[in-house]
């Protein structure tokens, strides 16, 4: 349960002959409770990957599935975090966590419980009744974290999660994902430039290149983690420091380099 | 000259200074016998009718009474505008071939003046109520569904995708996301819709009713009685400023619930 499947997948944006070509032939296939992270330049299309297995946009030619399903509409089996939060501002953090549950036509007793749990998971008990404006971005992405694993989804997809905190609380947050992906792993699909971030959380990076955006390559970084040990560090920095992360960092920026346009952005 | 802030005694000051310039031109125009008294009144001669009016009947009531009976006629007219403009607007707004069916006919509706609609409610409804309360509903209708439809229609398109990813379904999506959404759009249409509810009310009166302030003042100008035709011109101009006065309060409450103002 929870496997996506990119195949063949095009996408144009604009009329079909002479519209922008933001996709070509993306093949990709993520496996249950995988973390899979894509990276790429800006522009290349990484992000309307997501939105196609979030049925927030249909390919213009092959299959996005999941689970074997073609994706066709919105759902609850695939939460989304996305980069701005969108979080209903007119609703509190509990509200905002239970409209999803709500949804599911749950007792109020279960939703309840679910609603405790998910606080518990993200230390959001103190700020149940706040609404989104009162607190901080970083605590406001936990919110929308929390709003989607309540729904206990198959698949998340996370759109650049914490490009829009500072980078202090994105290390905690960073830090926090890896904790939770312990506790309850899901597939996830995770959207990044950022190549440390992709590096750190995935067990499988894959790299786009510059409009119309493919995957260039997939590395393993799992297999790495597991030989290396980086479990045993408790910090992000520790994690960094090793030289078997270096060198995996270091030849995805190389990749990306290669992309980059003639003006070097 | 616009960023230097003027006291609030300063505003207050300057605001008396432009009633004192129209008061005192007025009053000029008259005492000077340049305009026959007749047909322009003093300010005073005015207020003095004003005063008097409200104990001693004109057409039948007082000038109190008068604006009870047309304020009832508009609550009635503005309070239908709402509950179907609104309603109506936030459904436009999310299903589109509601959109596609409402459009055409409102944007050729809308273009008939509510006084234009006068002969058709007089035709209708007679000197009954349903007259008076149609003609306000046709200048309150427009903005209360303009403001909802363009209020749902410019939703963030995130939040709408974030609601569906929740397994949010229609019913829920309008009355949880765009309805909230929307508010502060909703509110400043019916305000709108509210003055101009209040603007055709008198038109609709003119002709239609048998009591109300528009009534009094055709019956005064019937008897060339300026002073009072004058008065019902003042008094609507002062319960149009208490309504908008009332809303603009309660728009500013509801901003600071919502938390989005200090």
């Amino acid at each position: 349960m929870g496997s996506i499947r990119f195949d063949k997948v095009d996408k144009v944006f604009g009329p079909l002959t002479g519209g922008v070509k933001a996709l070509d032939s993306i093949d990709l296939e993520i496996a249950e409770k995988e973390f899979v992270a894509i990276v790429g330049p800006s522009g290349c299309g990484k992000t309307t990957c997501l939105r196609m297995v979030a049925g927030f946009e249909a390919p213009s030619a092959g299959v996005v599935s999941v689970n074997g399903k073609k994706v066709t509409a919105p759902g609850p089996d695939r939460a989304v975090v996305f980069q701005q939060f969108a979080l209903f501002p007119w609703k509190t953090v509990r509200e905002n966590i239970d409209l999803g549950l709500r949804n599911k036509g749950l007792a109020k007793s279960e939703r309840d419980e679910r609603i405790a749990s998910a606080l518990r998971l993200m230390n959001l008990e103190s700020h149940a009744d706040a609404f989104p404006h009162q607190l901080s971005g970083g605590m406001q992405q936990r919110v929308a974290i929390a709003r989607a694993y309540v729904l206990d989804p198959e698949v998340l997809l996370m759109d650049e999660p914490f490009g829009a905190l500072d980078a202090q609380t994105r290390v905690v947050m960073q830090e926090e994902l890896v904790r939770l992906a312990r506790v309850n792993p899901r597939t996830v699909l995770f959207i990044t430039h950022a190549v440390e971030e992709a590096v750190y959380l995935a067990d499988r990076v894959a790299v786009m290149t510059r409009r119309p955006g493919r995957i260039k390559e997939i590395l393993d970084i799992r297999s790495v983690r597991e030989a290396e040990n980086w479990d045993r560090h408790q910090k992000i920095e520790d994690v960094m420091d090793l030289e078997s992360f270096v060198h995996l960092r270091t030849q995805i920026w190389k990749s990306l380099r290669e992309e980059k346009g003639p003006l070097g952005v | 000259m616009r960023d230097t802030p003027l006291s609030f005694a300063e505003r207050i000051g300057w605001g008396a200074l432009g009633l004192a310039v129209l008061l005192g031109t007025w009053t000029l125009l008259t005492a000077s016998g340049l305009v026959p008294r007749p047909f322009l009144p003093t300010p005073l001669d005015v207020l003095d009718r004003m005063i008097e009016l409200m104990s001693a009947p004109f057409a039948g009531a007082t000038l109190p009474q008068h604006l009870a009976s047309s304020f009832e006629r508009y609550a009635y007219g503005v309070l239908l505008a709402a509950l179907i403009g609104v309603p109506l607007g936030l459904l436009m707004g999310w299903f589109r071939w509601l959109d596609d069916i409402v459009t055409p006919l409102f944007d050729g509706l809308r273009f008939i003046a509510p006084i234009a609609w006068v002969p058709f409610a007089a035709l209708w409804f007679g000197t009954g109520i349903g007259g008076p309360v149609l003609i306000i509903f046709a200048g309150a209708f427009p903005p209360c569904l303009i403001n909802a439809y363009r209020g749902a229609r410019f939703v963030e398109p995130r939040l709408i995708e974030a609601a569906r990813m929740l397994g949010t379904g229609n019913l829920r999506i309008i009355l949880e996301i765009l309805l909230p959404a929307a508010t502060p759009s909703i509110v400043a249409g019916l305000r709108v819709a509210a003055g101009l509810g209040w603007q055709s009310l008198v038109g609709a009166e003119l002709i239609v009713a048998a009591a109300g302030v528009g009534f009094m003042m055709v019956q005064a100008q019937a008897n060339v009685a300026t002073p009072t035709v004058m008065a019902g011109m003042v008094a609507i101009g002062i319960v149009g400023m208490v309504i908008d006065v009332a809303l603009r309060q309660g728009e500013a409450w509801l901003r600071r619930r919502r938390g989005l103002e200090a």
